[in-house]
């Protein structure tokens, strides 16, 4: 949706002016050096993820006899207690991991954006109610309210999601609302309203583009939520415990006491790749900032030189 | 005044709400908890006491209505019920007994996590483009971008298994009765270390880097360029002039923060199994104990809220924007 976005042309209103910064915004991040690195490690995650059942073909939590055996040609990363082979486990674990932090990320991106633009675009009383809503979920300690809703519901994928959605759509909600808000009092949106634009039409074709950058921005930290808080439910036990994902891998890693036995590579690969995959999330996240925000930049001959040469 | 009275009608709403969630989610979830956490405890409850919970958690043919209205009536009057793992205890009194513990624990990382890393945030942004500046944050993005309590297990494994540094579990050893005697308290302290560095080590590269960005925006003032001008001490200037504008920011995190001591060491409480809020919320989940669940629940809340309303007030102390307005 958000890469729709990016690319979509520059509006009538603004031809000139929305696309030369689109485009310098494209450039800016294939040169990031921070935004190539994260960017390269997501794409080899992702195509592990849909090559997996290719790579580690049968059932990779298929109990074997061969129990906790160290790292060896045979099994690159060893096996866990009941004999499963952990890279199996981790590759096949990519796949639910990246499906469940992508689909939060972005249905909490896009709720966020609907009422984002809804509280910018129409003010007053629709504004004062749906700030109110945000801003109580903001406040509303995450993680407990993340178990309270799981112990409720049924355990599967769909809870997950849902309670995830739950609690971390507020967070973008309110970093977009208020881009939303400055963007709003543009000129160029008074001009809209004026001709007769329809609100969906200024919403999402005059505002929305405009905040292009920090939709990214939003998106890569609901998605790295997703994934981290994802990891910690199912830690926890409280997702569906029948699937392989990093979470569980590490639930079970936990369960068979792992640590406790000294098998430290059945914890250490889940709990990297999420890492990795959070950190190349971050990395991307940072570069985008830098790039937006000149201020943010690097800068050749740093202020502070200057300063202590003065001295 | 107006702002802080706008707060706090805010902070009731919000209140509010957590305890109409608490209300609705039995009444949603399919199946009746109450018979479930019957046959858990083997027919120890009254009548009496089945009918209260029946009552508590829905599983009763009275309108909604009047059902909410005997709810929040007793929420309100402090009526939570009796736990069911820890039967026939009253849920507030289990909840008495743990928050100390994640007061103690949050605490303890909260005031460290903020000191250092606004601290490096500050020296950070004074040299910009120094070693602290382009060395440690993307080395503290890395260290926050582990899953937690992967890094707590991670911790707890070398620290504690391995090179038997630390106690891995538990508050206090085992056995050792609770009193203000420095035996205790230096015990209390060798528990605390590990929970509370994971936590501060995940947690400090968010501090810094606030800190540092807001701290740049403050540098390009011109009241810095003045009291450079005036000759006055680099560090006195940094400090004085340019952390302190910064600062306020900070304020407003310490004041989330504080909700994250309560509810987000839950994590890390359940790894090194220490005797918290946290802990004791996934036991409930764990046991089917809906009463301390809810109870848990909204005593993690109230205390976030409470926290909150009171980085307002210290707010309206430090910003005169905000009493002016």
């Amino acid at each position: 949706m958000t890469t729709a976005i990016l690319k979509q042309p520059a509006e009538p209103t603004e031809p000139t002016a929305a696309r030369k910064p689109n485009r310098s915004f494209v450039h800016g991040l294939i040169t990031n050096k921070k935004a190539l690195v994260g960017m390269i490690v997501m794409l080899v995650f992702i195509a592990l993820a849909l090559l997996a059942p290719v790579l580690f073909p049968g059932d990779p939590s298929r109990i074997t006899a061969m129990a906790s055996m160290e790292p060896s040609p045979e099994h690159w990363l060893g096996t866990t207690a009941k004999g499963q082979d952990v890279l199996a486990l981790t590759v096949h674990g990519s796949r639910s991991s990246l499906f469940v932090g992508l689909t939060v990320g972005f249905a909490s991106t896009f709720i966020g954006i609907l009422v984002g633009l809804a509280s910018a675009y129409f003010g007053k009383f629709i504004d004062e109610a749906l700030s109110l809503a945000t801003n109580v979920f903001l406040l509303l300690p995450g993680l407990p309210l993340l178990v309270i809703l799981a112990a409720f519901l049924q355990p599967g994928l769909g809870t997950v999601i849902l309670v995830l959605v739950v609690t971390g759509w507020a967070g973008s909600a309110r970093v977009l609302r208020s881009q939303a808000l400055s963007i709003r009092s543009k000129d160029f949106v008074a001009a809209a309203v004026v001709s007769g634009e329809r609100a969906g039409r200024i919403m999402f074709r005059e505002i929305l583009p405009n905040m292009a950058s920090i939709v990214m921005g939003t998106l890569l930290g609901c998605v790295i939520y997703g994934i981290g808080a994802q990891a910690g439910m199912e830690f926890l036990g409280l997702g569906d415990v029948s699937t392989v994902s990093w979470g569980n891998n590490l639930f079970w890693a936990g369960n068979e006491g792992a640590l406790l036995t000294g098998s430290w590579w059945v914890f250490v690969p889940s709990g990297a790749c999420i890492a990795l995959v959070a950190f190349a999330l971050a990395l991307i996240n940072y570069a985008v900032d830098e790039v937006t925000n000149p201020r943010l930049r690097k800068i050749k001959t740093p202020k502070n030189t200057e300063r202590s040469a003065a001295k | 005044m107006r702002f802080i009275l706008r707060r706090l009608g805010f902070y009731l709403i919000a209140f509010w709400a957590s305890i109409t969630l608490n209300f609705l989610l039995p009444r949603f979830m399919p199946g009746d908890p109450v018979s479930r956490m019957f046959a858990r405890t083997q027919g120890k409850m009254q009548p009496e006491q089945i009918e209260a919970l029946r009552k508590m958690l829905g599983v009763d043919k009275r309108p909604l209505w009047e059902q909410y209205v005997d709810y929040m009536h007793n929420i309100l009057t402090g009526q939570m019920g009796v736990s069911i793992s820890r039967f026939p205890t009253p849920v507030t009194e289990v909840i008495a007994s743990q928050i100390g513990w994640t007061l103690l624990l949050g605490g303890t990382a909260l005031v460290f996590a903020a000191m250092i890393g606004n601290l490096l945030g500050i020296l950070a942004a004074w040299r910009r483009g120094g070693a602290i500046d382009s060395g440690l944050p993307p080395l503290l993005i890395f260290i926050g971008s582990f899953p937690y309590f992967w890094l707590a297990m991670g911790a707890l494994y070398l620290f504690g298994v391995v090179l038997g540094w630390f106690p891995i579990r538990h508050a206090f050893t085992d056995g050792l009765e609770p009193a203000f005697t420095w035996e205790f308290i230096g015990d209390v302290g060798a528990h605390l270390v590990l929970p509370a560095l994971t936590i501060v080590l995940v947690s400090i590269g968010g501090w810094m880097l606030g800190m540092r960005n807001t701290m740049i925006a403050t540098n390009s003032e011109d009241y810095i360029t003045m009291a450079e001008a005036k000759g006055l001490r680099p560090g006195r200037i940094m400090l004085r002039y340019a952390a302190r504008n910064a600062m306020l920011p900070s304020v407003t995190s310490f004041g989330m923060g504080l909700g994250f001591v309560v509810g987000g060491a839950m994590l890390t409480e359940v790894v090194f199994a220490y005797p918290g809020v946290g802990y004791q919320l996934l036991n409930a989940v764990q046991g089917l104990d809906y009463p301390l669940m809810q109870g848990l629940f909204l005593t993690i809340t109230a205390a976030v809220l409470l926290a909150n309303f009171l980085v307002d007030i210290l707010y309206v102390r430090l910003d005169p924007r905000v009493r002016s307005n």
